[in-house]
Parts: C-alpha cells; sequence; structure tokens
C-alpha cells in the first residue's frame, strides 16, 4: 500500500547553505505528522518544498504514488494540499466570507460567459457559499463573517487562514505554526480545531510547531529536524525519550537532565 | 450655448480616451502591482502598427504586403478599419505577453521598484523602433471617417468624438466583466498577495501575462484614438506629442485610485472635463495664464482630490488594525 504522502531524502541548498539535508519521511490517509525542531532547523523550508515553493535538488516527493517534483505551486494546491503560513498571508482588504470564497476558486467551474449571463454562475456560488458557511460555523467565526480580515485580532485571523485552507477541500493540509503568537486559551481552541479536523472531516495533515505540549498532546509521529538534518522520527513518547532530540533541544552538554 | 455644447462632447471624448488609457495602467497595476512606465512608447508602437497595415499595405518587421489593405489611393471603410483594429489589438496583446515573458517574470519576487524601473527601460528601449518607423514626423492612421462632422443645431461635432466614447464603452463593458469573472478574481488574489494566492490554486505566471497582453491591448486601443482628429496632431500619431500624452493619464488613474475600473472611468471624464472647460472658458486671460495652461489643471485637480482622498477616489484603503 502506498502512503498518501511520501518524502523521499530531499536536500536543498541555498548556495553554499543546505537548508534541508536527506530529510524522509510519509505520511498516511488522516494521519496527524508533526515536524518540530529548534528555530532555523529547516521545518518551513521543508513545507516550501512539499507545496513546491522552493525546489529541492535531489530526492522525490510523491503524492499518492506520482511524483510532484517540478509542478508549479498552484498545481500542487490544485493536487489538494492545502497550506497556511506561518505568518499569515490572507486577503486583508477582503471579508472572511471573500477570503473563504478564494479557497473555493480551484473548485468552481464557471467561465467568463457564465459568470456574465449570471445564471449557472449564481448557483455555483450559492453552494460554495454554502459550504463556506459550513466551514464558518465549525470554525465558530461567525461573528466575523463580514468584517475585513485585516481588522480582526490576530488568534482570529489564523483561524481564517485555516478555514481558507479548509475550503479547498485538501487532503493534506500543511499547518505552519498555527498557535503561534498565541495564548493558552487561543492555542487550546486551535488544537480542539485541529483535532476536529481530523475526526470529523478525515483530512491528513502536517504540522510545524514551536509549542511542543501541543505537538506532544495531539500528533500521532513526529519527526525532529535539526540543521536540516533529521535526527528522530516516531511516536511522541520514543521522541521524548531520544537523546539526540533532547541534545538539540537543550544542548549537548546537559544531556543528563 | 452652442460653445458649451461643444466643448462638453469634447470633453466626454477625451475623456474616453483617458479612460481607456487609464484601464490599461490599471489592469497592468492590479495584475502585477507595477505602474507600466512603457506604455507611452508600446502604445505608440501599435498606433505606428495600424499606419502600417492601412496606409502602407505592409506588415510590421515581416516583409509582407498585407493582402487585406485598401487599394492603392483609397482608405480603408468602416468595416475593413475595424477589422485591421482588431488585428492591431491582437498584435498588441501579443507584445504584451512578449514582453511580459522576457522582462516582467524574471523579476517576480523581486522589489516591485526594480520591475517598475524595467518597465521604464522598455519605454527607452522600444522608442527608437518608432523612431525608425517614423521617417517624418506624423503619420495617418488612415481613419475611415477623417475630419467629417455632424452639425446639430449649428453645433459641430467630429465624428471622432462619438467613435471614441464608443471605443471607451466597449472597453469598459469587457474589463467589468472580465474583472467579475473567475479569471478576475484570481487577478484581484494575486494583487493582494501573491504567495497566498499560489497556495489557492492559481497561476500567478498567467495572471502576469493576462494582465500585460490586456494591458498593451488598451493602450495601443487609446492611442489609436487619441491619434484621430481633431485632436492635435490631427489624423496622425507623432513622435513629439504621443509619449507625453501618456503621461497626461497618470493624474487620471490616480484621481480615480490606481487599482480601480470605476475609478478609471470616472478619473478621465472628470480630469477630461476640467481641462477642457478651462481650456475654452479661461481662454481669455491666457495673458495672465500662460499658453497650454490647460495641461496643467489635471496635476492641479489631483492634487486637491488627494488632499481629500489620499487613495483616490475609488481606490482600495489599506485597512491596518490599530
Amino acid at each position: 500500500m502506498s502512503h498518501l504522502l511520501e518524502v523521499d531524502n530531499i536536500v536543498l541548498r541555498f548556495g553554499g547553505v543546505t537548508a534541508i539535508d536527506g530529510v524522509s519521511f510519509h505520511v498516511d490517509e488522516g494521519e496527524l505528522f508533526a515536524v518540530i525542531g529548534p528555530n532555523g532547523a529547516g521545518k518551513t523550508s521543508v513545507f516550501n518544498s512539499l507545496s513546491q515553493v522552493y525546489r529541492p535538488q535531489e530526492g522525490d516527493i510523491k503524492w499518492k504514488g506520482s511524483s510532484i517534483m517540478g509542478l508549479r505551486p498552484d498545481a500542487v494546491a490544485e493536487l489538494g494540499i492545502a497550506r497556511t503560513f506561518q505568518n499569515i498571508a490572507l486577503f486583508g482588504q477582503m471579508t472572511v466570507i471573500d477570503n473563504l470564497l478564494m479557497g473555493r476558486h480551484i473548485r468552481m467551474k464557471g467561465n467568463w460567459w457564465q459568470n456574465m449571463l449570471w445564471k449557472a454562475s449564481k448557483a455555483e456560488e450559492m453552494a460554495n457559499r454554502e459550504k463556506v458557511e459550513d466551514i464558518i460555523d465549525f470554525l465558530e467565526i461567525s461573528p466575523y463573517r463580514k468584517m475585513p480580515v485585516a481588522l480582526l485580532p490576530y488568534g482570529i485571523q489564523k483561524r481564517v487562514e485555516l478555514g481558507r485552507a479548509l475550503a479547498m477541500d485538501p487532503e493534506l493540509l500543511l499547518l505552519d505554526e498555527p498557535a503561534a503568537g498565541m495564548n493558552l486559551e487561543e492555542t487550546e481552541d486551535m488544537a480542539r480545531f485541529i483535532l476536529d479536523i481530523r475526526e470529523e472531516l478525515g483530512i491528513a495533515m502536517i504540522l510545524v510547531e514551536h509549542d511542543m505540549g501541543l505537538v506532544m498532546d495531539i500528533a500521532d509521529r513526529i519527526l525532529v529536524v535539526d540543521f536540516g538534518k533529521p535526527i528522530g522520527t516516531g511516536l511522541p513518547e520514543e521522541v521524548q525519550q531520544n537523546p539526540d532530540v533532547i541534545a538539540a533541544y537543550l544542548g549537548g552538554d546537559f544531556v543528563d537532565l | 450655448m452652442i460653445i458649451f455644447w461643444q466643448t462638453l462632447a469634447k470633453a466626454i471624448a477625451l475623456g474616453s480616451i483617458y479612460a481607456i488609457m487609464g484601464l490599461s495602467f490599471v489592469i497592468i497595476f492590479k495584475g502585477t502591482q507595477v505602474l507600466n512606465f512603457a506604455a507611452g512608447a508600446l502604445s505608440m508602437a501599435g498606433a505606428l502598427f495600424m499606419s502600417i497595415l492601412v496606409v502602407d499595405r505592409g506588415f510590421p518587421f515581416l516583409p509582407f504586403t498585407n493582402p487585406l489593405a485598401p487599394a492603392d489611393g483609397e482608405t480603408a471603410g468602416l468595416a475593413l478599419w475595424i477589422v485591421h483594429l482588431v488585428i492591431v489589438l491582437m498584435i498588441a496583446a501579443l507584445m504584451g505577453l512578449v514582453i511580459e515573458r522576457v522582462a516582467i517574470r524574471p523579476m517576480v519576487g523581486q522589489p516591485l521598484f526594480a520591475m517598475a524601473v524595467i518597465t521604464l527601460g522598455l519605454e527607452i528601449a522600444i522608442r527608437p523602433f518608432n523612431l525608425d518607423a517614423t521617417a517624418i514626423s506624423g503619420r495617418s492612421i488612415g481613419v475611415p471617417w477623417g475630419t467629417e462632422t455632424w452639425e446639430i443645431g449649428g453645433a459641430i461635432f467630429p465624428k471622432s468624438y462619438l467613435a471614441a466614447v464608443v471605443a471607451a464603452a466597449i472597453a469598459f463593458v469587457a474589463v467589468f466583466f472580465f474583472y467579475r469573472s473567475r479569471f478576475g478574481v484570481a487577478m484581484r488574489a494575486v494583487a493582494f498577495d501573491q504567495e497566498a494566492a499560489m497556495a489557492q490554486g492559481i497561476n500567478v505566471g498567467r495572471v502576469f501575462a493576462i494582465a500585460w497582453a490586456l494591458g498593451a491591448a488598451l493602450a495601443v486601443l487609446g492611442a489609436i484614438f487619441f491619434a484621430m482628429s481633431p485632436w492635435p496632431p490631427a489624423g496622425t500619431v507623432s513622435l513629439e506629442i504621443h509619449p507625453i500624452w501618456v503621461f497626461r493619464v497618470l493624474p487620471v488613474i490616480i484621481l480615480g485610485g490606481l487599482d480601480s475600473v470605476a475609478g478609471a472611468v470616472a478619473g478621465g471624464l472628470i480630469i477630461a472635463i476640467f481641462e477642457i472647460f478651462a481650456g475654452q472658458y479661461l481662454s481669455q486671460w491666457t495673458s495672465i495664464l500662460g499658453p497650454g495652461y490647460s495641461t496643467i489643471v489635471p496635476y492641479l485637480v489631483m492634487l486637491v482630490v488627494l488632499l481629500v482622498r489620499p487613495y483616490g477616489l475609488f481606490g482600495t484603503e489599506e485597512i491596518r488594525r490599530v
């Protein structure tokens, strides 16, 4: 049986800097996989390689058994790989609803003369709007529906971005630090939503996160990277016991702690 | 009163041409966040193609004769002229595509300022071609109605006025529906955030390409209608006046809001009304105001509006959380 996503030994270099050095992992359907590591370890580079914003020089990335290396980022998105960004990338002037509808964009079929003549497009728009409203209810952001997202609090913006990714009907969701900069309550909310997405929608996820508590609590399996190299993969408990991981996080001299 | 109606008609006609040119700037700005400083040379090249096709019976850059061209010594009829107009617009769109591919696409992700300077470089790079094509200044573009006019109740209206209004209306409707289409939505998303748009499955490269193709075609359309009588240089496209004229559209788009389709049209009409009426009704003070004072009116109007509405009349305000 082939995996949903398979990353095989990818190497990404920027000039003399090797940002990713031989990372391999796989994600199965409905799985919640986490990538952790110290600052600058190459976590976001892994994400950017998955969505082909960066092109790894070596290795292979397979989606449902076929390689996605060399595809354009928008083509990757169309396959069903949606992502959020570490520093929120929403369409600031648009309302929450419009942002989510933007996520539906690739699922819309109408062409320009249909848009012009209205009727067919109207039905399509209604269907998509319904889908968007479901997501808004799901993420509990209905009070903000018609506000421009640039005006919303940070935690809510993060949720809107998650909603926009969900609107794309993805099969794999890449979440880049979904809880960064959030307070305890917002982090707990976010954890709840992530678990709900997995349970109710069955979408596989890859999570990059700094909040160790969050990752250990919700992830099925964890990959730890440091200086672009994988230093451990496994269940949360295994990773916690891994001496290399402890060294990377606490510093080599204090392994005994 | 006759003078008033004639002045109004002239203002609306000029406003229509400003609007077409404004739409060209707006669409490129909207798609790529860059002001196209190459609009002058680009649009003039297109107008010259028109002249080569219709008057010289040739073909730009290629040693063919134009099989569709009117017979020697005759000017093209209306239908034939419009066919040629469409051909020229297609060539213009092609030029836009080539420019985008060669000079703009490699700059994706680079600072916008660098891209703007590249368009300025393009302006200078395209000009020599125009110079070659116009050995003598001023070339006819073979307008079928020439300098003919209608006379209604003593007032005289050149047919070119109506032509300009019709062209602007068609351009506006086309751009308006384009914006409401799926592709227009993609274009707006790219304008906000290229990376985020990419993550939504939008092909940013294609948005850039289409913005340039459409922008170039609109610029050429504006240039061709500007070159008609009775604006100077009547019925011809001229190397001296044309590039200067294009940049008189800048106050138009700034007034309307750089990224607004409706703004380009409204801005064009407002600016033209002020410009033409000032030219007509303040002419007894020319000794004080100086000759050609009406050409600075657009900039004055723009200044006043920007003091009240810094984003222009219809521009997108930047929303910031405080």
